[in-house]
């Protein structure tokens, strides 16, 4: 048997492509990696080295179209005869992999973030109450779908270069026109940051994020905030975090002037790390994290900067 | 415009989580329900907002057991025209997409509404698998929803990103902040949600492709190290050394 990992490669191949080849890898059986656009051969051809044996690439298929992914993955199921797909649990696998799911008649994993568990049947385990705690899915169909939460596993080098092969997989008409696409240019994106430097209405407004960025440019981290912060217009939407905005499990979550409110701890608290700055000694914040400084923001972040400044001269 | 709002029950953000029946069931003791944010603020307010302008008529449809029939008036008062209740406890996403589109398909809708997910299983399954049992486009995650007869304008969500498409009715859409503001519901709609029409529906036979064999609470976090605020160099050493993050 084999499974079949999508990956979205319109952007280059990111570390979560990496992570879902590897976490194939690790259930076992051969992997086959399937993507749709015009990425290059040669770039997709490095997924064997987390241990795909070949890539199958669908170029007529358009890659923001859910319908037309859904059709060439299971084009690809029925020709590999495999058994399962994997995706990384971003934007398109949460419109594509729910679809396939109803094609294949596969039960859904949503968000693993463990491998599965085969003894007494099929389970993975998933975040659930926004993080608050962990539940085990069992999977009872035949055939089987993961989509698989970022930062839930180190992508490992295994192998070497595979063979890309064109791949019709029959995606018939699009239904969806894309009229235009913005991306923040150099910016890291928040769901696959490693680090991230967040803050919240203790910094009083809008002109005081410049040391929040520099702390992040300092760290190679990306940036959040609270859900108030977004909805006053301080900072935009995408850096809202929490049980109502983006769920993150970064290395490092850096909290700035954060009360740490269950609202918000609900979409950080899977980060490894949590360092929180506060003014407020009693601020629920320092409950949640690792590692806390009792100070105000505006003396304690310019001093972490040079510290950290400091620490990246002396490690280069 | 004929709008179908799916709407789903979910515990109040501040609900104290714990677990019963030797950790395989979710301890309701004590736990309020509200209509989960992403419908209620999102979905059903956009829908109400497209009928105000064009004119139209607001379904909200629950999975739910009578206990729900309290956030179905919820929805009404705020401003939905009708609901509908399929009798069932909605435990699987495949169940309980698939009992939406049975409904759905009959009726023919123009559009279909959800939130992006749930607040407590935070799957984001159902508006994808209804699209697929309807055959479909499903914008995801979309962030503003406009119309110009049957062609309508989208802005969703990508990684890092805000991209714009275009469908014609009918779609499926799930709905993410941006794109309305939350309501209150007023005396008067509160009082016309009494007398709205609600349907119940039998449950339909349709397999569950999954379930929750147990849960488990995260590990107590061991108490936090203070460091002295005049010191960022110990922290960095800290988060470099004994950390391991940087
Ligand atoms: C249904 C629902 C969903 C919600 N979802 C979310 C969500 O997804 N994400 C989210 O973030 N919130 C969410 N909230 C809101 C949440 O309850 C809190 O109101 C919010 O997180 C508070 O944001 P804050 O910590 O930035 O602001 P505040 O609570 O105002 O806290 C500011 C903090 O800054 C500290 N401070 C002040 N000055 C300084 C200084 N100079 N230096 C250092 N520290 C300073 C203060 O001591 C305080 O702790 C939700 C609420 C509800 C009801």
């Amino acid at each position: 048997m084999s499974t079949i990992v999508y990956i979205s490669s319109n952007n280059g191949l990111g570390k979560s492509a990496f992570e879902a080849i590897t976490y194939a890898k690790k259930m076992g059986e051969d992997v086959i990696a399937v993507t749709v656009g015009n990425a290059d051969s040669n770039v997709l051809a490095e997924l064997g080295q987390y241990g795909a044996s070949k890539v199958l690439v669908d170029r007529n298929a358009n890659s923001d179209d859910d319908q037309q992914i859904t059709k060439v993955i299971a084009s690809a199921v029925s020709s590999t005869g495999a058994n399962k797909v994997v995706f990384s649990h971003d934007l398109i696998a949460k419109a594509v992999a729910p679809r396939l799911s109803v094609r294949l008649k596969a039960g859904l994993v949503a968000g693993a973030i463990s491998l599965p568990s085969t003894d007494g049947g099929f389970s993975c385990k998933v975040n659930v109450f926004s993080g608050k705690a962990f539940g085990n899915v069992n999977v009872k169909t035949e055939n089987k779908i993961i989509s698989l939460l970022p930062n839930s596993i180190q992508p490992e080098v295994t192998g070497s270069n595979c063979s890309v092969e064109e791949f019709n997989g029959n995606a018939g008409e699009s239904k969806v026109k894309v009229l235009s696409t913005k991306k923040p240019e150099g910016e890291i994106s928040l769901p696959e940051a490693e680090l991230v430097v967040s803050a919240g209405r203790g910094l009083k407004g809008p002109e005081n994020w410049g040391m929040i960025e520099d702390l992040a440019k300092e760290l190679g981290a990306a940036t959040a905030c609270s859900r108030p912060v977004a909805d006053i217009g301080w900072r935009p939407h995408h850096e809202h975090v929490g049980q109502t905005g983006v769920a993150i499990r970064p290395n490092l979550y850096i909290a700035v002037g954060i009360s740490g409110a269950i609202q918000h701890l609900a979409g950080v608290n899977g980060s490894k790390v949590i360092v929180a700055i506060n003014t407020d000694a009693e601020a629920p914040f320092f409950k949640a994290a690792d590692y806390g400084v009792i100070g105000d923001a505006f003396d304690v972040v310019p001093k972490l900067v040079e510290a950290v400044k400091k620490f990246n001269a002396s490690n280069n | 415009m004929k709008i179908l709002v799916c709407i789903s029950k979910a515990p109040d953000t501040t609900s104290k989580i714990a677990f019963s029946e030797n950790n395989t069931k979710f301890d309701e003791n004590g736990v309020q329900y509200i209509v989960n944010p992403y419908d209620e603020w999102y979905a059903l307010v956009r829908a109400l907002e497209i009928k105000e302008t064009i004119g139209g008529n607001v379904t909200i449809i629950t999975v739910g057991n009578t206990a729900d029939e309290a956030i179905i008036r919820k929805a009404l008062a705020i401003g939905a025209d009708d609901a509908v209740r399929i009798d069932a406890e909605p435990n699987d996403a495949y169940f309980t997409a698939s009992q939406i589109a049975k409904y759905a398909k009959e009726k023919s809708f123009d559009i279909v509404l959800t939130g992006k997910e749930t607040i407590n299983y935070n799957g984001s399954q159902v508006g994808g698998m209804i699209a697929e049992e309807l055959d479909l486009p499903f914008i995801s995650l979309a962030t503003k929803l406009d119309l110009n007869g049957t062609t309508a304008t989208l802005e969703r969500e990508i990684v890092g990103g805000v991209q714009v498409v275009e469908v014609s009715t009918p779609f499926v859409a799930s709905c993410a902040k941006g794109m309305a503001e939350q309501r209150i519901p007023n005396m008067r709609g509160i009082m016309a949600a009494r007398t709205k029409p609600l349907t119940v529906i039998p449950v339909s036979s349709i397999e569950e492709f999954t379930s929750y064999t147990s849960y488990t609470m995260p590990d107590a976090k061991s108490a936090c190290k203070m460091i002295n605020p005049e010191n960022m160099d110990e922290l960095v050493a800290l988060l470099h050394n004994e950390a391991k993050v940087i």
